[in-house]
């Protein structure tokens, strides 16, 4: 059994991950947990991450070891669906007082094992580690063990607490729980050549289900999802499956790798967001296991199912593609989805004019280029404001986001539609592009907008905050317009990296001083990308631009 | 009189209870121009945060200190120096509302110290308004939170008065968090009628009522300034709302000298004739007719509704104040209080109108109304597993509310308040009835058995407190 820091170091070290790759040594140990900035710092902990990632287990009791705000702040709040079982939406949680931080909570962690296995007799207890008892000393590995041996019933322990990292890491601590404890315990009680298993896949909004059906019909038995709608014995015999697929998110690759090493089950990344992305996604899966030992007919019948499909969904979206056809959306989101989102968007006629890549990874970013074109203006760090000024200035008719910025929108009388996890329509799939499709048309056509743009009939011309806002923005830009040494200033102050706070000039001054090349030596340099690592995307951007042959041109006269 | 039961269960079943620093927090959220500052991990400030999002549908600011593992061990100097600096460069609140939490009160930091050295090493930040309070998460609940908060603006917000001399029109009000903002709204117009100028700390009426504000800001939109809370003391009641609010209003008394009036419920009639009395008294008016005819309007509430609200078995499960006033007034309308379950300790338990009171959570609260027959549950909105297995109506009282609308505007005070209350929860009866409860040539047949079972209900230890081993 390693230790929660020799977990965490695995994690980092993972092979699979792009960004990971592309870091140094030093920078991997550092690893993806970013350093935090105190009085900055938005998004949620490592036991959520874990929490999100493993709590869509349907018949499994998840129960919190610490005090009250882990669980009780946060339980069934998550829009993930099951097909039958409800344990999951149940909150267990030690809810340990101060006699317990004093003398220690493993014996009433043991004890609340015993009661939910009495009471609730699910097939296994995952347990999550928080920060209180993991600074107290509690071991719940130990505790785990003993309940296990005791009660006849797999524990589980997840080590993610918060204070360890962000919720991406917990994403990945509670793979490892999983490869740990879980896959590969139970053997299946009978495979076939279609089984598949689909990692990073929370079934939010019974979003899975849009694409079953296409399965069913093809054969294709999902063996084990991870974790959406999942089970715990198919989770546990997931390591009999002949392919498996990585839903449109680095969030488990640790997961599909490591499976791959240890089971020989090929794995590939995909997405059901986007008729393409469908389509490509299925004829993947068809190969993979048609590879590995599927009849090959079952080739043949995904391109018809993907003909049919595709003909359907083209069919259902022709009628908005007039009404939605140089409508503008700007997408925010965390940015992993992003790019399987774009494609979506744009077989419906839309145009895009931002997308935030703050979480994405380079070859994320990559694709967003490839999709968008050169053009593309993507948003890192978008303040409120600019992005009103956006969607304003009529840049676009609708933002899609998730639910922590739909304020900006909708307090200045914006459409705005939910994309994220706590959306409550599905989006996957052939039927789940067409329901976007729909409820964009049904966001910008609502006759409401009209109504709540008017003024009131008090309030005199460009009062209101909106008028303000835009105002504010276009006097600061006449002021840059009007004065070229300002807007130089403006632009070399646009910060590149934020841990240590580095700005573009700096790092064009350093650029062009020292002939630098690489990140190595804009760190070296300036120090930037020496914290987190995130932005090295942005600084070779700014490498590739200082250094293009344009500007070299202009340095040299 | 009830006995106050504590839950002995090692593990709680789909918590009641929510936790302290977020109390807190939320008593921040009522002053204009705030930051609330979390000191714990990043998890503490996200948690809480989409809470109070997902209740109110608005933006709320809220910050974190962002401990990491190292700083909790090694103590979190830096990272609460780091974050006000941060904060107060970024967003320039007014004030920032710092509340510890479970990781960083288990290190046992002292930051009351750490504000010190901060004011002493940063000139700028000498006479920033700051206020700590410590909320570890292992100890009370959202309630106690709430009450530390308020009790701790008064000792340091509050100016000492320099001189005797009253204003005799203003009147501090000191809500409990079971208040809404239209709630707040409702108490401000009523005091107002009455010729006064109330301050309420917080005020949450005015920074999350869903108001679209004048400008972008990254703080509270509203809410009260600092400058009033200063001239608290200038006025001459403390109207305090909740028990909780007992331990600020003394604070206010020690600190002013401005005598206060509890009350503990405005749920109801005869709460709200002793409350328009006194805003009478103390304002030398009559009370407007305006009252008068919503006094009329909630007596003939009572009168439509108590067919189908008499006889009623409920089942509540709240925070003690909220508990005690909503299930005192169905109470005097003759329904049941079969089960009642709270959160944490309170003098107002021991009062309550029914036989038992439990500390625990809301697996508890649905075996019991299981038991008993219960024929209407309320409570916040995690009771909708509950009540959907259970078939019975639902009512969402409380925080958080995340799956209905319009929480931020749901009333229970005053005689106008009470009076929709009324109305929706008979409503709720009436369509139960409706949609589950037809009769059928069979529904007499074992007649005598039913009324057997229900005039016996199995007493409360025996059901939940018995301990599992």
């Amino acid at each position: 059994m390693s230790s929660l820091s020799a977990t965490i170091q695995d994690v980092f070290n993972e092979p699979g991950c792009g960004k990971n790759a592309n870091k140094s040594e030093a920078e991997r140990k550092k690893g993806c947990t970013k350093q935090l900035q105190p009085g900055g710092a938005a998004g949620g902990c490592a036991f959520d991450g874990a929490k999100i990632a493993l709590q869509p287990l349907t018949d499994v009791a998840h129960l919190v070891h610490g005090p009250i705000a882990c669980e009780g702040n946060s339980w069934d709040n998550r829009g993930a669906a099951s097909s039958g079982p409800s344990i999951w939406r149940t909150g267990f949680t030690t809810d340990i007082n101060e006699t317990d931080v004093v003398f220690g909570g493993e014996k009433r962690l043991y004890k609340a094992i015993k009661e939910i296995i009495e009471k609730y007799d699910p097939p296994a207890v995952f347990v999550y580690q928080t920060c209180v008892p993991a600074m107290t000393g509690d071991d719940i590995n130990a505790v785990c063990k003993a309940a296990s041996a005791k009660f006849g019933k797999p524990c589980i322990p997840v080590n993610s607490p918060g204070f360890v990292g962000p919720k991406n890491l917990g994403n990945k601590l509670a793979g490892e729980a999983l490869l740990e404890h879980v896959i590969g315990t139970v053997e299946p009680e009978f495979t076939t050549p279609y089984d598949l298993n689909i990692i990073g896949e929370y079934n939010l909004s019974g979003e899975l289900w849009q694409v079953k059906p296409l399965f069913d019909e093809l054969g294709i038995r999902i063996s084990a999802c991870i974790s959406g709608d999942g089970r715990y014995n198919e989770v546990a015999s997931s390591h009999r499956a002949r392919a498996a697929m990585m839903v449109c998110s680095k969030a488990m690759i640790n997961v599909a790798r490591k499976m791959e090493e240890r089971y020989g089950i090929p794995f590939f990344e995909g997405s059901f967001y986007g008729i393409q992305d469908s389509s490509d996604s299925l004829r993947e899966i068809a190969r993979l296991l048609v590879e590995r030992g599927a009849p090959p007919d079952l080739l043949e019948r995904t391109e018809a199912v993907i003909a049919r499909e595709e003909a359907k969904a083209w069919a259902a979206i022709e009628p908005f593609k007039k009404r939605l056809t140089g409508k503008k959306v700007l997408l925010i989101t965390g940015g992993v989805k992003s790019w399987s989102v774009v494609a979506a968007l744009q077989e419906a006629g839309m145009e895009l004019v931002g997308t935030s890549v703050k979480k994405s990874t380079k070859e994320d970013k990559e694709r967003i280029k490839e999709l968008m074109g050169q053009d593309a203006h993507m948003i890192d760090d978008m303040a409120p404001r600019e992005m009103y000024k956006m969607l304003k200035d009529a840049k676009a008719d609708i933002m899609l986001s998730g639910g922590k910025s739909q304020f900006v929108a909708l307090k200045a009388a914006m459409p705005w539609l939910d994309i994220n996890q706590e959306r409550s329509h599905a989006y996957m799939g052939y039927i789940g592009m067409v329901k976007l499709v729909e409820e964009i048309d049904k966001a910008i056509y609502n006759p409401m907008w009209e109504q709540l743009r008017k003024r009131a009939p008090w309030e005199k011309a460009n009062s209101n905050w909106q008028a303000k806002a835009i105002a504010q923005a276009e006097a600061e830009a006449a002021v840059l317009a009007a004065d070229p040494v300002a807007a130089e200033a403006a632009r070399r102050a646009k910060k590149i990296c934020f841990c240590k706070s580095v700005d573009l000039g700096t790092i064009e001054d350093a650029i062009k001083a020292h002939g630098l090349t690489d990140v190595a030596g804009v760190r070296q340099h300036t120090n930037a990308s020496g914290g987190c690592g995130a932005c090295a995307v942005r600084v070779e951007d700014v490498l590739a631009q200082t250094n293009a042959p344009a500007n070299l041109l202009q340095a040299a006269e | 009189m009830a006995k106050v039961i504590t839950g002995k269960k090692a593990c709680a079943v789909n918590p009641l209870k929510m936790s302290q620093p977020i109390g807190g927090a939320f008593a921040f959220l009522g002053l204009r121009g705030a930051m609330p500052l979390l000191h714990g991990s990043q998890g503490c400030t996200s948690f809480g945060l989409t809470l109070f999002v997902r209740h109110f549908k608005e933006a709320v600011p809220m910050q974190t200190t962002a401990m990491s593992e190292v700083a909790t061990v090694l103590g979190g100097y830096e990272n609460v120096e780091q974050a006000i600096l941060n904060i107060h460069k970024r967003q320039k609140p007014e004030i920032i509302g710092i509340c510890s939490t479970g990781v960083t009160e288990t290190k046992g930091d002292d930051v009351d110290g750490y504000i010190k050295l901060i004011r002493e090493k940063h000139p700028q930040l000498a006479d920033y308004p700051l206020v700590y309070v410590s909320t570890p998460d292992f100890k009370d609940a959202f309630q106690d939170g709430w009450d530390k908060t308020v009790a701790k603006m008064v000792e340091v917000l509050v100016d000492k008065p320099t001189s005797t001399r009253r204003d005799p029109a203003r009147v501090n009000v000191l809500p409990g968090c079971h208040l809404t903002p239209g709630d707040i709204e409702e108490l401000r117009t009523i005091i107002e009628d009455f010729g006064l100028e109330p301050s309420f700390l917080p005020d949450l009426g005015g920074s999350l009522d869903g108001h679209i504000p004048d400008e972008f800001v990254p703080t509270t939109i509203g809410g009260i300034g600092l400058e009033e809370i200063a001239t608290m003391g200038r006025a001459a009641w403390t109207i305090a709302i909740g028990a909780q609010m007992k331990r600020a209003a003394e604070a206010m008394q020690a600190k002013t000298s401005v005598p206060y009036r509890l009350f503990e419920r405005l749920c109801g009639l005869l709460p709200n004739d002793e409350f328009m009395m006194f805003l009478s008294e103390i304002s030398g008016r009559p009370v407007p007719a305006k009252y008068r005819r919503q006094r009329g309007q909630l007596a003939d509430a009572m009168l439509d509704a108590h067919f189908h609200i008499g006889g009623r078995k409920l089942a509540v499960g709240a925070e003690p104040d909220l508990l005690f006033d909503v299930a005192s007034m169905l109470q005097e309308m003759g329904a049941k209080l079969s089960v009642a379950v709270t959160t944490t300790q309170s003098p107002v338990l021991e009062r309550m109108p029914c036989e038992e009171v439990l500390i625990g959570d809301l697996e508890d609260l649905e075996n019991l109304a299981k038991e008993r027959g219960c024929d209407l549950m309320m409570t916040h909105s995690h009771g909708r597993q509950a009540a959907s297995r259970l078939n019975i109506p639902f009512y969402r009282i409380g925080f958080p509310m995340f799956d209905r609308l319009g929480a931020g505007h749901l009333m229970s005070i005053g005689y106008r308040g009470t009076r929709d209350l009324i109305f929706t929860l008979a409503n709720l009866v009436i369509a139960d009835r409706e949609d589950n409860r037809q009769p059928t040539p069979d529904t007499w047949r074992d007649g005598w058995q039913d009324s057997l079972r229900e005039t016996t209900g199995a007493p409360l230890e025996a059901a939940v407190v018995a301990p599992l081993h």
